[in-house]
């Protein structure tokens, strides 16, 4: 068989992507190598300590946890909207196209004084708590990167004929949605899932003003108060996300199932 | 009683009737067509009957139950559809056993079920492959077992063989027809396409601008054509506009030409009548001078289109295009720009009263 031939020039753009990813990932490796006491290489006190920090475990179970509620309440949401816009109101996609910009378009700040007034009357149970007022914001913050992904879902399948064939088949609304529709959507709501699940683990600025302990808060404190352990929670954190992005694709997945592009109506 | 009637049903989306009044009357066991152009409301029609859309009035009765107001999912309509609309995630089987898990079968009744009918379609072999792993013709004849498998009331399939090539449209059609007698399925039939229609109907209805312009078996749709919009839509024919000169003898006159036509005995002097003549009943001859003998219109042959048995002539007369089939081992004697006359027969040719000027109508491009 015939090896396949590689130009020369697109060895050189992998070579510098690849500098450009690892370099630093490889930097802050070495970095956090370093003795606190001597400055020099190479320890791994620096990874010891992290592990055994209480507040390391409390902060990142709760980001992760708030990141799985975060993807359960959007999907929840989410789901079965757009797959009633596209069923029934097409014409309203581009208003919750619009609507999906917002978030980009307001800086966190700004929303984080905003969701902090409209909900200061709010029970204690929801605004003290971050599974209830921190979840809340980070879903407004997860709206474009749920909704852009599932509406490309959607678009790739033919939505009314499928709800059709199962309707005529006896199943109900709730039957089509859960056993026709979504899985035939489950990549473009795992895109979804895999974003809103990077964001909230790496989400500062609302946390902080909202006065709650997440990971990235811990981060950013141990980074003002201890150089070398700063530079090892940075790759760890990296390394975390990156696994429960592939625990998730993984618990996600199932058998291969290619979404078939329906014929037109 | 009919077992499937549909009562006066209109449906208009804004200033649109899609449906202007149509009434349809099915026995147990028949397959009815309903054929038109692009646009007639066919689709809207078999629409309300599997009851994805409402009808602004009127009613759908099946079998002594009316249904104009029942759910989709409650009303047992088997349907296929246009679009290949197989289940993506589910195999040819899984695809087959959805309407039997709906309806909790139980798990070997279900199994049972779905053997016999992917069999029924030849698909034994393809069970356990996806739609995407399927061709198209192979995704309709599951998609025909999957809408079989829930034992329908009414079979309703809304052309669901346009999107297969020529070959794979004969087989499918004749393999649904098998399939229909054999079960005695009830079943509603859209389609654009007459030769489909005529093939593998009980009867056909004719639509256009929402309503039903005539409704027969496929035998009286293409010999009597009850308006000028039937008759050009089944078939080819010969219109030739014309005004009776003499009704006892059944003569007319076509372009300063007197015809005698059977259909126009009995007519009264000065109509204006259309006289529709099948290709293949008009017989062409060489003609020497030009001249046209009795019943006959002269004209010069324009155009040749082999059709395989048979070779459709174009032939220009002097007010008139007329269309002639003539046996292909035949057409060696009429070339192009031969001179030649049509005989126009006495029997056979029909005769439609003209009140205005036939309204023109778009043929589906994809079927001229």
């Amino acid at each position: 068989m015939r090896r396949r031939w590689i130009a020369p020039s697109a060895i050189v753009w992998l070579v510098v992507a690849s500098a450009f990813f690892l370099i630093p990932l490889i930097a802050t490796f070495l970095f956090s190598l370093q003795s606190l006491q001597t400055n020099k290489c190479c320890t791994s006190a620096a990874y010891s300590l992290i592990i055994h920090s209480h507040q390391f475990w409390h902060t990142i179970r709760l980001s992760f946890v708030l990141a799985l509620e975060t993807i359960a309440i959007s999907l929840l949401l989410f789901v079965p909207t757009v797959y009633w816009v596209h069923l029934r109101v097409p014409r309203f996609r581009p208003v919750l196209g619009f609507m999906a910009l917002v978030p980009f378009v307001v800086p966190p700040i700004i929303l984080v004084v905003g969701l902090l007034n409209l909900y200061k009357g709010a029970p204690s149970w929801f605004y003290d708590k971050p599974y209830g007022f921190l979840a809340t914001a980070y879903v407004i913050l997860a709206f474009p990167y749920m909704f852009f992904s599932l509406d490309a879902g959607f678009r790739a399948i033919d939505v009314h004929t499928l709800t059709e064939a199962s309707q005529n088949l006896g199943a109900s609304w709730r039957t089509t949605l859960v056993r026709v529709i979504l899985p035939n959507i489950r990549v473009a709501a795992l895109g979804g899932s895999f974003l809103t699940l990077a964001i909230v683990m790496g989400e500062f600025t609302i946390a902080s003003l909202s006065t709650f302990q997440t990971f990235p808060t811990y981060i950013q404190f141990v980074n003002e108060t201890q150089p070398y352990e700063a530079a090892a929670l940075s790759l760890l954190s990296f390394l975390i996300v990156w696994a429960a992005m592939l625990a998730l694709l993984f618990v996600g997945r199932g058998r291969p199932r290619p979404v078939q592009v329906a014929a037109t109506r | 009683m009919a077992y499937l009637e549909l009562n006066e049903l209109r449906r208009s989306f804004g200033p649109v009737v899609a449906l202007n009044g149509i009434n349809v009357s099915l026995d147990q066991g028949e397959f009815l067509s309903l054929l038109g152009p692009s646009g007639c409301g066919k689709t809207t029609a078999l629409r309300l009957v599997a009851g994805f859309d409402r009808p602004d009035s009127g009613s759908i009765v099946v079998d002594g139950k009316d249904m104009t107001r029942v759910s989709p999912n409650r009303r047992d309509m088997g349907m296929v559809f246009q679009a290949y609309s197989l289940f993506p995630n589910m195999t040819a089987e899984q695809n087959v056993e959805f309407g039997l898990r709906i309806r909790k079968n139980k798990r070997g009744a279900r199994r049972k079920r779905v053997k016999e009918l992917l069999e029924l379609v030849g698909l034994e072999h393809a069970v356990k492959r996806y739609p995407h792993q399927l061709s198209g013709g192979m995704q309709q004849r599951v998609a025909l077992a999957r809408a079989l498998a829930i034992e329908p009331r009414v079979l309703l399939l809304d052309e669901p063989l346009s999107a297969l090539d020529a070959k794979v449209r004969v087989q499918l059609r004749e393999e649904i027809r098998r399939i229909q007698t054999q079960l005695g399925i009830t079943t509603l039939y859209v389609t654009h396409d007459q030769e489909e229609a005529l093939s593998v109907s009980d009867h056909v209805a004719v639509m256009w601008s929402g309503r039903i312009e005539q409704m027969g078996t496929p035998s009286e749709m293409y010999s009597a054509p009850a308006t000028p919009f039937v008759a050009e839509f089944i078939g080819t024919m010969n219109r030739l506009q014309s005004v009776v000169v003499d009704g006892e003898r059944g003569e007319v006159e076509h372009a300063g030409t007197r015809l005698t036509v059977d259909a126009a005995r009995g007519r009264t002097r000065g109509e204006k009548v259309m006289v529709l003549v099948r290709p293949e009943l008009l017989v062409l001859e060489p003609s020497a001078n030009g001249a046209a003998g009795d019943n006959t219109l002269a004209g010069e042959v324009v155009t040749h289109t082999f059709l395989g048995s048979v070779t459709r002539l174009k032939v220009q007369s002097r007010e008139a295009e007329l269309i002639s089939d003539v046996a292909t081992a035949r057409v060696a004697s009429l070339p192009v720009g031969q001179p030649v006359v049509a005989h126009v027969p006495n029997e056979g040719t029909r005769l439609l009263t003209l009140t205005e000027e036939p309204a023109s109508f778009e043929l589906d491009p994809d079927n001229p």
